[in-house]
């Protein structure tokens, strides 16, 4: 029956005829765009009927407190995880729910995890090198070679995470706050039109927290940033819009002083002094 | 630095390390050879042809070493089997070796190999056909071990077993081995092997000059298989090996399929093993199931291990002290060698966790040689 329906509903192109590997459509402003997602995980809604656009080019951060469902949806946004109703779309061509987790990430959407993950035994140049968007087959990867073109896209990506003195470093010497950044310009290595990034600053010094807070706010712009992130400080610092969600939903969005005071915003994080 | 832009295959050889093992391997066998020639018999220098022969099979093992090392060092399989693909490529020539002796048999029938015509049978198993031929005996050299690494490596890293799971698979994979060609069944000698050669490509394996021919024909095996693994190591891929073995996910993170890496790098090791198993067997003279023993593929993990991991040249230093002092040791108390080598490897993993190769001189990276100017380069 389902077939049936599918065709009744005159407003929607057909699934199947909805193209996939197509370049990201972002003419009508929003590169991200989620609307009435719901996932329960046992019974417990973690997300609870979200709707959240992302422009292109925008660096928005996303604030709440713990349980609010952010690491759900960045799953979801990654195919990770499966919402149970909704759809979310990137672009306004490509059906992100309809893709598995390479070919989401192919089509340029970077993801960084909260512990960084570098390659410790290689060094800074070569870290990037591997994560260089290229012919990723074994047989191009034995000869490869390294072309002028390349080392200017690593060049470029050491300038803007300000690791260029230390190319010839091993990764595994690095600073927690320099291993962030390389991390950052590992994914910037991919060209992705949508950064998501998880926890930037934790662990990090008052000095790492400004360089990082630079380097986000100099990405903006060329890509799109989502900060999740739990130190006000911070967000504060770099934020143009700032959504809050809470058990599942977006409580309140707006610029940072808007949101801060918010009724609905301070009682949800009475006492943390927002 | 490594110059980036020549091919992968020849860019070791603009590496200093590399035309320094080279030099020194070529400095090495040319000393070998002369005092085997020049000085007459009875000359404090004189090399007999039998030590000739044994380091001729010490250069064998340091290429199986060199083939342990690319899998454990840069990939981090530790392949407690690889005496599998070593013994593999060693029955392969081994097949070439019987064929070659025809009528000259204890039995003298002019096909079937002497263990065959004691087992009464009438014709040779169809796997025998073609190994009359050096140039398919050869090949199986290569492809024998290949196909086994392949199926047995396919099978393992596509299910994603690492660690110490896939070093107990291919330590049975070696055991499993070992018991089938015990059998007489298998139409591989049983437990006795092959053995009593006669000639190769023509030449008697009982003249002065064959053996020496096979000690060089070794070196230079050695010496090509060296630089194989540093191309290999050096390229990108290399790189992407060590992110395997670093953070496997990451790796599959960055899009890289991870099992395909891991299953090239697998295949070459064993046809490098293979290799060093053929050269091996007409030295040694035999070829039997003992050499599939669990214990032999540990005791080459100890000579990568002693010699340095993820060096290469670690691994031949390694091969070679290991066995000459095996030769020493089992040639003036046999029972101590065991204990000895026990003691050398705690002794070894407590003071020198780098292995020998890590007293020599700090090797700078490849990067670091180079100087400011293509930093410049790189960030222009």
């Amino acid at each position: 029956m389902s077939i049936f329906t599918e065709f009744t509903e005159r407003d929607r192109v057909f699934d199947f005829l909805a193209p996939t590997a197509s370049p990201v459509d972002v003419r009508h402003g929003p590169i991200l765009y989620l609307e009435d997602v719901t996932v329960s995980f046992d019974g417990f809604r973690a997300i609870d009927d979200l709707n959240l656009t992302i422009d292109d080019g925008e660096l928005r951060c996303i604030i709440g407190p713990n349980g609010a469902g952010k690491t759900t949806m960045m799953d979801i946004i990654t195919g990770k995880t499966r919402p149970d109703t909704g759809s979310v779309w990137f672009g306004s061509r490509h059906n992100l729910l309809r893709m598995n987790e390479p070919d989401i990430a192919s089509l340029g959407i970077g993801r960084k995890f909260q512990k960084p993950t570098v390659f410790e035994a290689l060094s800074v140049f070569e870290n990037l090198e591997l994560a260089m968007a290229a012919d990723k087959r074994v047989f191009p990867t034995l000869t490869a070679r390294l072309t002028g073109e390349h080392r200017d896209r690593i060049g470029e990506v050491l300038e803007m995470t300000g690791l260029k003195d230390l190319w010839r470093r091993e990764a595994g010497v690095l600073s927690h706050g320099q291993k962030q950044w390389l991390e950052i310009g590992m994914l910037l290595m991919q060209r992705p039109r949508l950064l998501l990034v998880d926890e930037p600053v934790a662990g990090m010094t008052e000095q790492e927290m400004e360089r990082t807070a630079e380097l986000l706010t100099g990405l903006a712009g060329q890509q799109s940033v989502v900060v999740v992130e739990h130190d006000m400080g911070f967000v504060r610092s770099i934020a143009r819009t700032v959504t809050v969600l809470h058990q599942g939903s977006v409580l309140a969005e707006g610029s940072m002083d808007a949101v801060s005071n918010d009724p609905k915003v301070v009682e949800v994080y009475l006492g943390e002094g927002i | 630095m490594t110059d980036s832009n020549r091919m992968w295959l020849t860019r070791p050889l603009t590496e200093g390390s590399t035309r320094l093992f080279l030099g020194l391997l070529a400095a090495a066998m040319t000393a070998v050879v002369l005092m085997h020639l020049v000085f007459p018999e009875g000359h404090a220098l004189h090399m007999s042809i039998y030590t000739v022969t044994l380091m001729g099979k010490y250069l064998c093992y340091a290429l199986l070493a060199v083939a342990v090392d690319l899998v454990w060092g840069y990939l981090g399989i530790l392949s407690l089997g690889h005496g599998a693909f070593f013994a593999v490529g060693g029955y392969a020539m081994g097949m070439y070796l019987m064929r070659q002796i025809g009528t000259r048999g204890e039995y003298g029938h002019p096909v079937l190999p002497d263990f065959m015509v004691f087992l009464n049978w009438d014709q040779l198993p169809w796997y025998w056909h073609g190994f009359d031929m050096a140039w398919f005996a050869f090949l199986m050299v290569l492809l024998a071990p290949a196909a086994l690494a392949f199926v047995f490596g396919y099978l393992a890293f596509r299910s994603r077993v690492t660690g110490v799971y896939l070093s107990i698979m291919t330590q049975a994979l070696t055991f499993a081995l070992m018991l089938a060609f015990y059998r007489n069944e298998m139409g591989f000698g049983g437990n006795n092997g092959f053995t009593d050669f006669k000639d190769l490509l023509g030449f008697s394996l009982l003249t002065d000059g064959t053996r020496l021919g096979l000690f060089i024909a070794t070196g230079v095996a050695l010496a090509i298989g060296y630089v194989l693994c540093r191309a290999i190591v050096t390229s990108k891929l290399g790189r992407v090996s060590v992110a395997c073995r670093d953070a496997e996910a990451r790796t599959r993170f960055l899009g890289y399929r991870v099992e395909r890496v891991q299953l090239f790098i697998f295949v070459v090791s064993a046809m490098l093993a293979g290799v060093a198993g053929a050269l091996y067997v007409p030295q040694a003279g035999i070829i039997n199931p003992n050499q599939f023993s669990p214990i032999f593929s540990i005791e080459i993990v100890l000579w990568v291990a002693l010699g340095g991991r993820a060096t290469l040249y670690g691994a031949v230093i390694g091969a070679l002290v290991v066995n000459y002092a095996k030769s020493v040791f089992t040639g003036i108390m046999p029972e101590a060698w065991l204990f000895a080598l026990g003691g050398l490897f705690v002794f070894v993993t407590v003071f020198l966790p780098k292995g020998i190769a890590g007293l020599l001189p700090k090797k700078k990276r490849p990067d670091d040689d180079d100087s400011d100017t293509t930093a410049q380069e790189a960030t222009a």
